[in-house]
């Protein structure tokens, strides 16, 4: 057991975990976090997908020591309160989602694009959708939303 | 479910070489994109476990007269968006920027890319098709003499990558054809010329990156695609597999490389005025 501690949507944690414990158990089973997903638990899905350190990274791909002293991110500290984000609200009204099962990690890599490239072309956005699969096969909405929300985010 | 296993996360290379070899079965760990998944079919299952994360001198992009340097620990998704490397060796960043997805650019390393030595991986074709040079803490080791075989490098017990060399070239491309759901390279081909000496590597195609040699010639002697039309690529020793046959991927390879020659040639054309 190694002691370990990190910012999760701006609190600090400190918990004690097992060495091989993966970011997405420490995440969902120990913070209690379950609105970021396991899919596949392959590094094929990206439905885990969150931040750390500013960056989108699959919380089932690394230790949970390895993000010692970082800042994450998760779904649940997107919103504002009880406000959704343009990009939630965006997914809502363009039916970006079906199932919703794909969806925390879809918003997850819109909002990391959308910090670099603030005004992206469809096919930046669907490139950036590389590593994130949606079982319904809903990419066109997915796709609108994205596009949508990213132009909500630039007016406000 | 990965197996038990100490972690220790050393601030220097000096603490973290002693660590590899006082364990039992020590693991150094770079971003993890490939060994967590590995650890987690218990393909890999050592008893400690190196974080490199914290080790400032495997970070970091730098340039000099003859080369470009990227540290062992550079993301893929820092070297697509070095601005020392988009100037310089374009095709690097390009390659950088397509390989696997975003989420896993932004832990992957150079280092543990070519420590791996995937088949089907974008980096060893970068490194031999661009004449690169590995240093580790105990020597220096050219690409050429670093790819050995199917998942297997020159890398012995205990030695660790630190950065990576790219001497200048005159011109350079890179082009893949990536397989749809793995992103892996199906077939990658790397193109680069310095005077008179062309290199051609060739990734996703046989059991290790390898280079062409018939291509090679063919290309010293008239920097051309067309100059590729009448050489035989031969597919005995390719790989066969559920995406493609090996006749496929010798089709891909004199296609790839023929757009690769048209891409670096147009930067030759580019650089004329101002020779």
């Amino acid at each position: 057991m190694t002691t370990v501690s990190m910012t999760v949507n701006g609190k600090v944690v400190t918990h004690e975990v097992k060495n091989h414990t993966l970011l997405i158990d420490f995440i969902r089973e120990t913070l209690d976090l379950t609105g970021t997903h396991v899919g596949c638990d392959t590094s094929q899905c990206g439905t885990c997908t969150i931040h750390v350190n500013n960056m989108s990274v699959k919380a089932c791909t690394m230790l949970a020591l390895q993000a010692e002293g970082a800042e994450i991110l998760t779904i649940e500290g997107v919103a504002n309160a009880n406000v959704l984000h343009p990009m939630q609200q965006a997914f809502a009204q363009n039916h970006g989602l079906q199932c919703g099962f794909c969806t925390p990690g879809m918003i997850m890599t819109a909002l990391a694009l959308i910090k670099d490239n603030p005004n992206p072309t469809e096919e930046e956005v669907r490139l950036e959708l590389d590593g994130n699969l949606c079982r319904c096969t809903g990419y066109q909405n997915i796709v609108t939303a994205i596009l949508e929300g990213a132009r909500a985010m630039r007016a406000q | 479910m990965l197996s038990e296993f100490n972690y220790h996360r050393p601030e220097s290379l000096d603490d973290a070489i002693e660590l590899i070899n006082t364990t039992v079965d020590g693991l150094f760990l770079a971003g993890g994109q490939t060994i967590l998944p590995l650890m987690k079919h218990n393909l890999a299952t050592p008893t400690d476990i190196i974080d490199l994360a914290s080790i400032e001198e495997l970070k970091g992009i730098s340039v000099n007269d003859e080369s470009i340097t990227i540290g062992a620990m550079t993301s893929h998704t820092t070297v697509a968006k070095s601005q020392i490397v988009r100037d310089n060796f374009l095709s690097l960043a390009e390659l950088a920027g397509a390989i696997g997805d975003p989420h896993i650019r932004n832990k992957g390393t150079i280092g543990g890319s070519i420590a791996y030595n995937d088949p089907a991986a974008d980096y060893p074709a970068a490194l031999l098709g661009l004449g690169a040079t590995v240093f580790t803490n105990k020597r220096e080791i050219s690409a050429d003499d670093f790819f050995v075989d199917i998942f297997e490098t020159a890398l012995e017990e205990g030695e660790l990558i630190i950065r990576i060399d790219f001497p200048f070239v005159d011109c350079t491309a890179y082009e893949k054809f990536a397989n749809p759901a793995s992103l892996f390279a199906l077939v990658g081909v790397m193109v680069s010329r310095n005077d008179s000496i062309v290199r051609v590597a060739v990734t996703g195609a046989g059991p290790s990156v390898f280079r062409i040699n018939q291509i090679e010639k063919a290309l010293e002697a008239s920097f051309t695609a067309a100059s590729l039309d009448e050489v035989p690529i031969k597919h005995a020793d390719l790989n066969t597999d559920l995406h493609a046959s090996a006749e496929y991927r010798a089709h891909l390879i004199k296609v790839l490389a023929a757009r690769a020659v048209r891409k670096a040639a147009n930067q030759l054309d580019q650089k004329a005025p101002h020779l």
